[in-house]
């Protein structure tokens, strides 16, 4: 089952990603090639086996709820692409009414 | 001092204990020699400015009569560890000028022990390649031959080491990242247990299989760096909580009587005459040593890759929706918050990053999440199953690294696929999550380096770093430097 071009459209826009026509043609071609492939996977019967989503086996790790310093805001803010006072700047999200 | 940057970790800390040279001198040799020799490999993505002022420091706690690790020893990292105010870009455009407000925690521990910072190595655009053309600043060249690709993604930090652009250098693996560049350039490269090593500060691509290691010219030194950044990180809960052994002494220890397993998939069609021919060699300087070999299976090995590329993308397209524009890296405004998203990630990724981002979206999707994802984590299991079947009957297993030498650059990166499966020799040992070592085991006649790989139980790192470390007893490929960058 080969990916249709809007299945590639709708996982760019899952993925938040843009592409050119020609792009998305590129894209096509390669991932019907790479999960062909893949498909490999299915001559395994994998009926009665556990998934391995993880190699270490451990549970959940706790620790105290312990208020730990924090590293200072203006460090934090360093890399904003936009800053105000305290706070990164975004796009409007809300509109006027 | 004669050829001083020649020398391996173990033995630079002798000569700068005993005050035969100081950390500033050797760190001002390594940076001479970067400038005179980095244009030809492009293995350097940023310069430490600090660098002289690490080492003096360095030379004041000698003076005081401290005994760190490394205390003095130049060393460079992949350009994906966090390094407090010196920029970390992961060779992607998207992080071109992000300077980290604070240290990985193997950073911290590297300070800690006194290493002097040389600067930040190329690789592919967040860790995803196999031959550094993936980095958003350029490719790295191999030393041994220009034309040639360094491996990936820890490319840089492979060709600094076998150019001796430093005196060891640390890499991340995810799927053979640092066991195959180490292979293609000639030099040491050892991906630890996933556990052994925290990755906290590590820019994550596939957070089950990424795992920190040293790239170095020896594996005492391979040791010693592994001693240093091992252990529990109460910020990574990854991160095992068991005691660290003392590497660099107990590799020192003789391999007579153990059993070593060639698995006979490792050793069919598709891999190159020479490499096989050079592994046999090395099998043989084993047996004189006492080593017993015995043929195993791992009958699930075709299946590591697809297993892979569905792994790893699916953590990865997770991992990398962080990239936003918002709170750090390149924002590129449009029209709306969403669409601000859209043209930032779409401008600021690389084609490789977004096609993983990509084949990942699709296996984690609705619908074909049980087809793709959840199949792949099954046969993830049957794979880890197979090793630890064989390891029931041998101590370690040897395999070439690489089914073929250094490409040329430029021959696979059109191609997704057929770079995918330069990895086939690798990514079994991340999916079980088991230690592995590449080393230096010869040449082929056009004086390409060939890799051998050692595979541990997990946690085992000490047999397969005790098994390198006997063998380069009784050989001097590592030694080895590509002739042109022998000069001072």
């Amino acid at each position: 089952m080969a990916l249709t071009r809007e299945e590639v459209e709708n996982v760019a826009k899952l993925a938040r990603l843009k592409f050119s026509e020609e792009e998305i043609e590129k894209f096509r071609t390669d991932l019907n090639r790479i999960l062909d492939y893949i498909n490999k996977l299915n001559e395994l019967d994998t009926e009665n086996i556990e998934p391995t989503s993880h190699v270490v086996e451990m549970k959940n790790v706790f620790r105290e709820d312990r208020v730990e310093e924090s590293l200072p805001i203006e460090d934090i803010l360093m890399n904003a692409p936009e800053k105000k006072d305290r706070f990164f700047v975004v796009p409007r999200v809300i509109q006027e009414s | 001092m004669d050829r001083i940057w020649a020398l391996p970790i173990h033995e630079l800390r002798e000569k700068l204990r005993k005050k035969e040279i100081s950390a500033k001198e050797l760190t001002q040799i390594f940076l001479k020699r970067i400038e005179k020799y980095d244009e030809k490999i492009s293995s350097y993505l940023t310069i430490n400015e600090n660098a002289l002022k690490e080492a003096e420091e360095a030379d004041s706690r000698i003076a005081g009569g401290e005994e760190g690790e490394l205390l003095g020893i130049p060393l460079a990292l992949k350009d994906i560890f966090l390094t407090k105010g010196l920029r970390t870009t992961c060779a992607s455009k998207i992080l071109e000028n992000f300077i980290p407000p604070y240290d990985s925690t193997v950073v911290e521990k590297l300070k800690k022990e006194g290493y002097v910072l040389l600067g930040k190595l190329n690789l592919d655009e967040f860790a995803m390649g196999s031959s550094t053309e993936n980095s958003a600043f350029g490719p790295t060249h191999n030393p041994w031959n220009l034309e040639r690709a360094p491996g990936g993604s820890s490319g840089g930090s492979s060709a600094a080491m076998a150019a001796r652009l430093a005196a060891g250098t640390l890499g991340t693996d995810t799927g053979g990242s640092i066991r195959q560049p180490a292979a293609f350039c000639g030099v040491v490269g050892l991906k630890p247990t996933y556990g052994r090593v925290t990755r906290y500060g590590i820019i994550a691509f596939a957070s089950s299989l990424d795992q920190v290691g040293p790239i170095t010219s020896d594996v005492e030194d391979a040791a010693i760096l592994l001693k240093v950044i091992a252990g529990k990180d109460p910020k990574d809960s990854t991160s095992v909580d068991r005691e660290v052994p003392d590497y660099p002494s107990l590799i020192k220890e003789k391999v007579e009587g153990l059993k070593i397993g060639l698995p006979e998939e490792y050793f069919g069609d598709g891999v190159d005459e020479e490499v096989l021919k050079r592994i046999e060699d090395a099998i043989k300087v084993l047996e004189k040593l006492g080593v017993q070999f015995k043929k195993i299976s791992l009958p699930h090995t075709e299946y590591a890759i697809a297993t892979y590329y569905i792994v790893a993308p699916a953590e990865a397209s997770s991992n990398l929706a962080r990239y936003d524009g918002i709170r750090y890296g390149l924002r590129v405004k449009g029209k709306d918050l969403i669409d601000t998203y859209f043209e930032t990630r779409s401008k600021g990724f690389g084609a490789e990053v977004k096609r993983r981002i990509m084949l990942g979206t699709y296996a984690l999707s609705s619908g074909y999440y049980d087809a793709y994802y959840l199949k792949a984590l099954k046969v993830r299991t049957i794979i880890r199953n197979d090793f630890l079947e064989a390891f029931k009957e041998v101590d370690a297993i040897i395999t070439p690294t690489t089914p073929t030498p250094a490409f040329k650059l430029g021959e696979k990166i059109s191609d997704p696929l057929r770079m995918y499966l330069s990895d086939i020799f690798t990514v079994s040992v991340n999916l079980a999550g088991l230690p592995g070592i590449s080393i230096p085991a010869g040449f082929t006649q056009n004086g390409l380096p060939v890799g051998m790989q050692i595979i541990g139980r997990p946690f085992d790192e000490v047999t397969i770093m005790r098994i390198g470390y006997n063998y380069q007893q009784e050989t001097d490929w590592h030694r080895r430097i590509p002739s042109q960058f022998e000069e001072d």
